[in-house]
């Protein structure tokens, strides 16, 4: 018997594993017992916490500090409308093709961006989003500055009935969130993410170890877009309606999501759940007030910025060593009978 | 003779171009800060400068005297009270606070005036305009712009070469441990940066005012254009700022003539095509 063993694992994330199956269940089947209103709330949480989670892989992980993710949203968005409304496409395979094409355009727009550092890269990258918005407003067959919208045949597609499109929409939403997640979180586990995670650390010295920068944040970014693109694609199938200034909005897909991942703690998994929540109870609370829950976010975000950089689960974890999907690997002490049992 | 209208034109916007851009190329510069919020401190000056204007009467121009004050006392306590604890801790801090910030003063505009345009007048000045040979018109109020942003650039260049002051920042600006120990206060340093590149901001802000209807919301587009005179002009080169500045005033009035609708388009595609063939911008000075 060693004394020290490598795990992963801990007896948190065990247990907090096996609660979250009978809460994901909750979720699936919300349709059959929950409220519309319920379903909205909650498919809104599940594409708040995927745009969470990818701009958090981004800036947390890669140190690609982006404030222009809603160029991304805005493409997956018209991509889905204009093949649908215009190509006469299929709406299922219309959604698919949204997170390729998001990707792909990413590719040239990575050629301009990376060639900015720190903030600088994030102007850039708000810059980019502009000039699709920009673009978007002036081309005519995506409906200039007016939009385009899902026309009712379109929807007839998924479903006839009303509430059973809903109902369906509600699903994939969630199963995109769960999809992202999951993307996130196996490539965190995986090679790339420990190339990531010393990146996140030290970018020379993970250079110095062999470790190749460029292409682990260009992978990074190119995923990030893809899968910012389908989530794009999403809200805006169940908005029926994007336009450039709705599309490519800063607020809406950026500043929020930021604040989020800031005030639940940046370069953690865990972070951008609870800065979903934080978020979502705070709108919902402050709902008659106007905009003032975005300056509340505001001060907030800053506060957690200047007293607790790494946010409330990063505070969380260091006061109880608590880990819910762990990423790295740790050593543990094996038990004393294990270890007394060998002494005999 | 229409085009040589237009190149002229363009010149002359960039001058309020290079104005939005002074406080931003000055404070990374000094700090290496780049500041989110400087498009909505620019709006905020304007918003001062009506409230001002309302309660004592005075004209936009006028109320700089109580505006720039005010703002450098903001600029001041801001870099003192808040973004000072931001600069030792990497890229992020400085970033997501100053981000934060320009969300709180959008809102609170918002909160405050409502979503409403407004604008500063000042009466005939604004459709004055002198006759140049040729039948080219060239309106007196762009040109008083453009001459208050190269005295603008003139003073900063005085205030670095030839003040203690000016000194100061340059030897921060090099090496901020260094002068340090050579008995520089780096933080009072740098919260007197952010005041005068307040200074600028609250001109910029009011000579745009007058010339362009503004909203809460009018901020981040700012930004962006004062980002990318900076970046065009290569980062922390001051004149470069005034040449990046009419680079972009140029590009944006090309494409202004080629359809009144791609006049920003063009601004920021310039910005690309200069960025993928010059990353450091046309005179590049400080490096990151």
């Amino acid at each position: 018997m060693e004394l020290v063993r490598v795990e992963r694992g801990t007896r948190a994330s065990r247990i907090f594993a096996i609660l979250a199956v009978p809460a994901l269940a909750a979720l699936v089947t919300l349709p059959w017992w929950g409220g519309a209103g319920d379903m909205r709330l909650i498919a809104e949480m599940a594409y708040f916490l995927a745009l969470a989670q990818l701009w958090n892989l981004l800036a947390g992980y890669a140190g690609l500090v982006s404030v222009g993710q809603q160029a991304y949203v805005g493409l997956g968005a018209y991509a889905l409308f204009y093949l649908t409304g215009v190509l006469n496409m299929n709406v299922y395979l219309a959604l698919m093709i949204t997170g390729p094409f998001a990707g792909l355009i990413s590719i040239p727009v990575s050629f301009a961006v990376f060639r900015l550092r720190g903030a600088y890269f994030a102007v850039g990258t708000w810059v980019v989003a502009e000039v699709f918005a920009l673009s978007a407003s002036l081309i005519g067959v995506l409906g200039a500055g007016s939009g385009l919208s899902l026309t009712p045949a379109i929807l007839r597609q998924i479903s006839p009935d009303r509430a059973t499109r809903d109902t369906i929409l509600y699903l994939i939403t969630l199963a995109v969130s769960v999809l992202v997640f999951a993307i996130v979180y196996l490539l965190l586990r995986s090679r790339h993410g420990l190339a990531l995670t010393a990146i996140r650390d030290s970018e020379p010295a993970s250079a110095s170890l062999g470790v190749n920068t460029f292409r682990t944040k260009f992978i990074i970014y190119i995923v990030t877009a893809a899968c910012t693109g389908l989530v794009g694609g999403l809200i805006f199938l169940q908005k029926l309606r994007v336009s450039p200034e709705a599309g490519f909005s800063i607020n809406d897909w950026t500043v929020v999501v930021i604040f989020m991942v800031v005030i639940g703690g940046i370069g953690t998994l865990e972070g951008p759940f609870i800065g979903m929540l934080v978020f979502i109870i705070l709108r919902e609370l402050l709902a008659d007030y106007g905009s003032y829950y975005l300056i509340l976010m505001g001060i907030i975000a800053i506060a957690v910025m200047l007293k607790a950089p790494s946010g409330i689960w990063g505070w969380v974890a260091l006061r109880y060593d608590l880990q819910l999907f762990p990423v790295g690997r740790r050593l543990a002490l094996a038990r004393l009978e294990e270890i007394s049992g060998t002494a005999k | 003779m229409e085009w040589v209208n237009t190149i002229i034109q363009g010149i002359l916007l960039g001058g309020i171009y290079a104005l939005f851009a002074i406080g931003l190329s000055l404070s990374f510069g000094i700090m290496r800060l780049v500041n989110i919020a400087h498009g909505d401190l620019i709006v905020l000056s304007a918003y001062v400068a009506l409230v001002v204007g309302q309660n004592t009467g005075l004209d936009p121009i006028s109320s700089l005297v109580i505006v720039v004050p005010v703002m450098f006392a903001l600029g001041y306590a801001l870099q003192r009270g808040l973004l000072n604890s931001t600069l030792s801790g990497g890229l992020l801090p400085p970033l997501l606070v100053t981000f934060g910030i320009s969300v709180i003063i959008q809102n609170g505009l918002l909160q405050g005036f409502g979503a409403y345009t407004h604008r500063l007048q000042v009466g005939a000045i604004e459709t004055a305009s002198v006759q140049l040979p040729g039948g080219i018109a060239v309106g007196v109020y762009p040109l008083l712009v453009f001459a208050v942003a190269v005295c603008a650039i003139a003073s900063l260049q005085l205030l670095f070469y030839s003040t203690r002051l000016g000194r100061a920042f340059r030897a921060v600006s090099d090496d901020a441990d260094t002068a340090e120990l050579m008995g520089i206060d780096n933080r009072k340093l740098y919260a007197v940066a952010l005041g005068i590149a307040m200074i600028f901001t609250a001109i910029a802000g009011i000579l745009f005012a007058i010339r362009a209807n503004f909203d809460p919301a009018a901020g981040p587009i700012r930004l962006i254009l004062a980002f990318e005179a900076v970046i065009i002009g290569g980062l922390g080169s001051i004149w470069g700022t005034l040449l990046g500045g009419v680079v972009l005033g140029v590009s944006q009035a090309v494409g202004a003539a080629l359809s009144p609708t791609w006049q920003i388009l063009a601004g920021h595609i310039a910005f690309l095509i200069i960025l993928i063939l010059r990353p450091n911008g046309l005179f590049p000075r400080t490096r990151d």
